[in-house]
């Protein structure tokens, strides 16, 4: 069945007709997505790719019934337009941007709780389903069908999950990145929650990074409520405490979020983990027999 | 970003705080003449410098002359710190905090910050003043007491109340404990703070509650909506490669080995840097050249990896999603030639047109070595490093 997106799913965009708004909503539609139409303040009425384009999501919501949004407004504006699409009834939110404060995450995380809204991100590649349709950045191409589920806080490191498990044959039921920034709208625990529930999954990837502590959490739950075999790698090894590794949430503070404390714990859950990004392929195929 | 004390003892008094009165100087006359303004008999003097540990490395003094003033600010300005928090080099110096002094009765502990799990501003408070807190949390967690503050009510007097009755303050420092938690916590929210931290926040000898410190780090995502708080970074206190790397939307963090890293993602450059360790090797360097790889940018992250001149061997990782690999093999050989290479440069390139890319590079007749995979490309740029030491 896959999760959070199928190819019947009715998706717009905010910040539609922007730069990146078109580059990756034509993607998305040349790879199968169901986009019906688009947001830009200002714009209502006119036509974009062949799409509507309405002022408020509110407009979109009511003449197009879209489900779920991708947000690839600039950061300064992206509060605005997550609670927009929240408050406009929109369930599944995916938030592309980097580089939103974390305080205005601390709000809209609590008004998304509290209407039972799906926020994907922020400052991640998105969502897949292969085969169906992709709300996001991530190259179609290298993704495959299948049986894998793929749950990441970085985007490049997804692909290269996505690349081996294409390339042993598995392919993949959908790819989720939940992002890099300390306070993402979904955590691991949400994604392997609905892994768990979801027939077309029989293997998942759960790729960590330093900083925070939502994979010792993540452990912690797989303990307790996953029974598919999940593979986990981890990186930033060889980062330096106090040190922020590109992405907003990956560092090491007060001694806490090192690498070897996740893989412990992760360990110590029956998750098999990798040291090498390399052997993620195999590691499954290991764990699996297949 | 961080602030210096003396700028974060200056936002406290902007929002009614008690901290001592001060002057931040940059020269050994004005040194002596804040003593003068400041009037008394005794002094506290600080290096201003961003990282802990300033008074076990002679960062700070309490002096009762202005020879005593002069000859702290000659010994320190212009000169490096080096605390158990800063690299070998030390932190430099460029402003001391002249301050009034203050007698203290006992030292406690306040911070805040943006708690990733619970997804709140936390407050913590410590009876455990004046040493490290993550200390304090590791021996005796129990003596540290927190209060959860919601994002849509914001913080409250009672939660300064709950956590100042247990601090066991009396009558009189329980209405100072909550006017200062409010102010911190409107501090926090209307700057955009990433952590807070006043340690030690004392009881004087009259029994007042007094910041003697004043920690503040910044979001840095939120700096386009702090202005003032912009003006108040010292470039002097980063990294200079970083800087250099930030000018031009590079992530950029040195480390310590002679393998340097070029890797499209945050995520993938950490990965890039595990894989050369795993096999043996040392990376040199953090270097996330990010989605769109020109030339420029590769050009200009060369330039800075080689600038560490224990480099031995370059690793180039790229991933390409969306970017063609072919555009980024002519990137590489555009900034090889203009850079002028003298080291081993092994490439892997992976995803987008990677067939055509790996052949513009082998086409080339420049010195790179083409890595057939992940791990190919790690034993490769071990090797060429000088092989597993």
């Amino acid at each position: 069945m896959s999760i959070l997106l199928t190819k019947e799913t009715r998706v717009i965009c905010q910040g539609f007709t922007g730069s990146q708004g078109t580059f990756h909503s034509e993607q998305a539609i040349h790879y199968g997505t169901r986009m019906v139409g688009g947001v830009t303040p200002g714009k209502g009425g006119q036509t974009h790719l062949g799409l509507p384009v309405f002022n408020t999501v509110k407009d979109a919501v009511r003449n197009t019934a879209a489900e779920a949004s991708v947000i690839y407004v600039p950061a300064p504006f992206c509060k605005d337009s997550i609670l927009e699409a929240a408050f406009a009834g929109i369930k599944l939110i995916v938030c592309i941007t980097e580089g939103i404060p974390t305080l205005d995450m601390l709000d809209v995380k609590v008004k998304c709780d509290e209407l039972g809204v799906r926020l994907i991100g922020p400052n991640c590649p998105g969502v897949i389903t292969p085969g169906q349709a992709k709300i996001g950045i991530m190259p179609g191409n290298i993704h495959k069908p299948g049986k894998v589920g793929i749950v990441s806080r970085s985007g490049t490191l997804t692909y290269e999950a996505v690349k081996q498990t294409t390339d042993f044959g598995f392919g993949q039921s959908s790819c989720v990145g939940i992002g890099g920034d300390p306070i993402p709208g979904s955590n691991f625990i949400d994604i392997l929650g609905l892994f768990e529930k979801d027939d077309q999954t029989e293997a998942i990837v759960m790729i960590g990074e330093i900083g925070g502590t939502a994979e010792e959490e993540a452990a912690a739950y797989i303990k307790q409520n996953v029974s598919k075999p999940v593979v986990s790698y981890i990186a930033g090894v060889t980062a330096p405490a106090g040190k922020r590794m590109g992405h907003a949430g990956a560092i090491i503070s007060g001694g806490k979020g090192t690498a070897a404390e996740k893989f412990a714990s992760l360990e110590d859950a029956g998750v098999t983990t990798v040291k090498s990004l390399a052997d993620i392929g195999k590691a499954i195929s290991m764990v699996t027999g297949w | 970003m961080n602030l210096h004390e003396y700028q974060a003892k200056q936002l406290f008094a902007e929002y009614g705080l008690p901290v001592s009165k001060g002057f931040a100087v940059d020269n050994a006359e004005d040194a002596a003449a804040a003593a003068d303004k400041l009037g008394g008999e005794k002094w506290v003097v600080k290096a201003q410098v961003h990282a802990g540990g300033r008074g076990k490395a002679g960062g700070v003094k309490l002096v009762s002359s202005k020879d005593e003033i002069k000859a702290f600010a000659e010994r320190w300005l212009g000169k490096n710190l080096v605390t158990y928090q800063t690299d070998s080099n030390g932190q430099p110096v460029s402003r001391i905090l002249v301050e009034t002094c203050t007698d203290i009765a006992k030292e406690l502990y306040l911070g805040a910050v943006v708690d990733r799990s619970s997804r709140r501003i936390v407050f913590m408070a410590s009876t455990e003043g004046g040493v490290e807190i993550e200390k304090v949390a590791e021996d005796s967690p129990e003596k540290i007491l927190r209060a959860i503050i919601d994002p849509l009510c914001g913080a409250q007097p009672y939660q300064a109340r709950e956590l100042a009755f247990q601090l066991g303050l009396n009558d009189v420092q329980v209405k100072q404990f909550t006017h200062l938690f409010l102010g911190l916590a409107k501090l926090f929210a209307d700057l955009d703070l990433a952590l807070l931290e006043i340690n030690p926040l004392v009881i004087t000898s009259e029994g007042n509650l007094h910041c003697l410190d004043g920690k503040i780090n910044i979001d840095g995502n939120a700096l386009y909506r702090q202005p003032k708080l912009r003006a108040m970074h010292d470039p002097s206190q980063d990294d200079e490669r970083e800087s250099r790397a930030a000018k031009w939307e590079l992530n950029y963090v040195a480390l310590d080995g002679n393998i340097g890293c070029m890797v499209n993602g945050a995520g993938l450059a950490m990965g890039t840097m595990d894989i050369v360790q795993l096999h043996g090797g040392h990376p040199a360097n953090f270097l996330d050249v990010g989605g769109g790889a020109t030339k420029e940018r590769v050009t200009e992250a060369f330039k800075i990896i080689l600038s560490d001149t224990n480099v031995r061997a370059v690793l180039i990782n790229i991933f390409g999603g969306i970017v063609r690999c072919d555009m980024i093999a002519e990137g590489i050989i555009g900034a090889v030639s203009e850079v002028g290479v003298a080291v081993p440069v092994v490439v892997r390139l992976e995803g987008n047109n990677a067939e055509l890319g790996r052949r513009v590079l082998s086409d080339s007749g420049l010195n790179i070595i083409a890595a057939t995979s992940l791990t190919d490309a790690a034993e490769k740029v071990v090797a060429a490093a000088g092989g597993v030491k």
